[in-house]
């Protein structure tokens, strides 16, 4: 994990991000030293922490523009396109059964359009993107089992990703039709949460090759994950200010239908935190 | 009452209608008692009795969803209340799931439309009528034109929402309901994965398809009936 690659990708994605941490420059300073960044570096917990207070408040308030929130946006697809032909270009892709190979490339067929579209519309904005980001090989799994698990916290990560810019999206104007050079016309908050729809039946469909839940109930194999967790993590059983247990309409709910019935979202900072894809940028 | 209230007429009708409530729509039976109140406020204009007038704003699309997720909730009721013969213990399990997702999706919206102080619409009782659901493909394949139609209509409304925590609730929902989507899908017609799956056309391929409320409302009108659901009120922009 390198801290400063970590900064590097977030300034990319959200150019405020110095300026979020200028007021705790002091940090920086008195971790000047070598020794210090490699101290602060082998430490993931401070790294959490540093981020969360980079982005405190932030949720639900402006945080940047159009452009900026569509580059977050192209650094995860980019993420996920760079796997998935990894996945189809590993040795065992061709030993899969036809529907599970089908199912891969429909699903790179998708995020490479994905990247497609949002590079061209940050282009058309005027902001275009400059930078690709890949899926760190020595992070790759060789065998098949191994790619489906990645695929699966990518995915789930991602509906979590764009749900969480839903509100900044709003906030920054992007509710309004843009006329967008080389695309026609974008609604920008629409075509996020249309992506964001896309990639929750990815979700749903690597789930299920995996014989797990389409939702997320809490019990999957991979659901104890750090990706499920977060400040507001997957087994929220509340919602809308009400407890979700305790919804009658004649019924009682368990706390995996209640969970499973709301996704959830993370933070920039919490999505490219090195427990979850931020491990994963090569 | 304002204007942005279910037409008062109507309401009052529909307070007169008990067969339109079930014994589950308290709520509604209750708020629609407070409309009749007030509706001498009202010039008293010829209105369908069967008209269900959505209103403005954010109330206007919560009352929509609400309805949609009543429509998902009572259909798979309707299933699990009399299961097709070959319908498998598998099925019935996620089936129940997902009468439970609709449910507290439903239950949620109407809390959700109690703190914004919006009148919800009534509890319905809908028409399934014209579906096959003797059978498990019938069911599945009804599952399917719900999920997909929920789906649509989730994505065609959410960038209208103007209040911030309303939309991230919404959001919210609609991945679970494309979730369900897939899953219906996969059922339905197992390995069909990369050409089942509902895009959209053009340049925006890659996004999932979207409907107007004018568009879901058209599809869904069979459920309704007798009753019409007017949407002419939500917002478009």
């Amino acid at each position: 994990m390198n801290f400063f690659e970590i900064i590097k990708q977030l300034a990319e994605v959200d150019s405020d991000v110095l300026g979020r941490l200028d007021s705790r420059r002091a940090v920086f300073s008195s971790l000047g030293t070598a020794a210090k960044r490699g101290a602060m570096a082998a430490t993931p917990a401070l790294l959490g922490a540093f981020f969360q207070k980079a982005y405190a408040g932030t949720s639900g308030t402006k945080v940047g523009t159009i452009a900026e929130i569509f580059k977050y946006a192209l650094t995860l697809e980019q993420l996920e396109a760079d796997f998935y032909k990894k996945m189809v270009d590993s040795s065992v892709f061709g030993s899969q059964s036809a529907a599970a190979q089908a199912a891969i490339r429909q699903i790179k067929k998708h995020e490479d359009a994905h990247v497609a579209l949002l590079s061209a519309v940050l282009t058309g904005l005027g902001s275009p993107s400059t930078t690709t980001t890949t899926f760190k090989a020595s992070a790759f799994p060789a065998d098949w089992t191994g790619q489906l698990q990645v695929a699966q916290l990518l995915e789930d990560t991602g509906v979590r990703a764009y749900k969480g810019r839903a509100g900044d999206i709003l906030a920054a104007g992007g509710a309004a039709d843009a006329n967008v050079t080389g695309v026609g016309t974008v609604n920008p908050l629409q075509a996020a949460l249309q992506i964001h729809s896309v990639e929750a039946r990815h979700a749903a469909h690597i789930r299920y090759m995996r014989s797990q839940t389409p939702w997320i109930t809490g019990s999957g194999d991979l659901d104890g994950q750090e990706h499920y967790k977060g400040t507001t993590p997957e087994s929220t059983t509340t919602q809308a200010g009400i407890d979700l247990l305790t919804v009658t309409s004649g019924k009682t709910y368990t706390t995996a239908e209640a969970a499973a019935s709301f996704d959830e979202i993370l933070t920039p900072a919490e999505v490219l935190d090195p427990v979850r894809a931020g491990a994963l940028v090569g | 009452m304002s204007s942005s209230s279910l037409s008062d007429t109507s309401t009052g009708t529909l307070v007169r209608r008990r067969t339109f409530l079930q014994a589950a729509g308290v709520v509604a039976g209750a708020t629609a008692l407070t409309l009749a109140g007030c509706s001498d406020d009202t010039p008293t204009t010829p209105v369908d009795p069967y008209l269900l007038s959505l209103q403005e704003a954010d109330a206007g699309l919560l009352n929509y969803l609400y309805l949609l997720e009543q429509l998902e909730a009572g259909f798979y009721q309707q299933v699990l209340d009399v299961p097709p013969t070959d319908l498998q213990a598998s099925d019935l399990t996620y089936l129940r799931d997902l009468r439970d997702h609709e449910l507290i999706h439903r239950e949620t919206l109407l809390f959700a439309l109690g703190s914004a102080n919006a009148a919800p619409v009534p509890t319905l009782t809908f028409n399934f009528s014209t579906l096959n659901l003797t059978t498990r493909a019938g069911v599945l394949a009804a599952a399917k034109t719900f999920e997909e139609l929920g789906v649509a209509a989730y994505n065609g409304v959410l960038h209208l929402v103007a209040d911030t925590t309303t939309l991230q609730l919404l959001a919210k929902i609609a991945s679970v309901e494309a979730r369900h989507a897939d899953f219906i899908n996969e059922l339905l017609t197992p390995n069909t994965f990369a050409t089942t799956m509902v895009v959209n056309e053009g340049p925006l391929f890659s996004v999932a398809a979207s409907k107007t409320p004018t568009q879901v409302i058209a599809e869904a009108a069979p459920f309704f009936l007798p009753y019409k659901v007017s949407v002419t009120a939500l917002p478009t922009t």
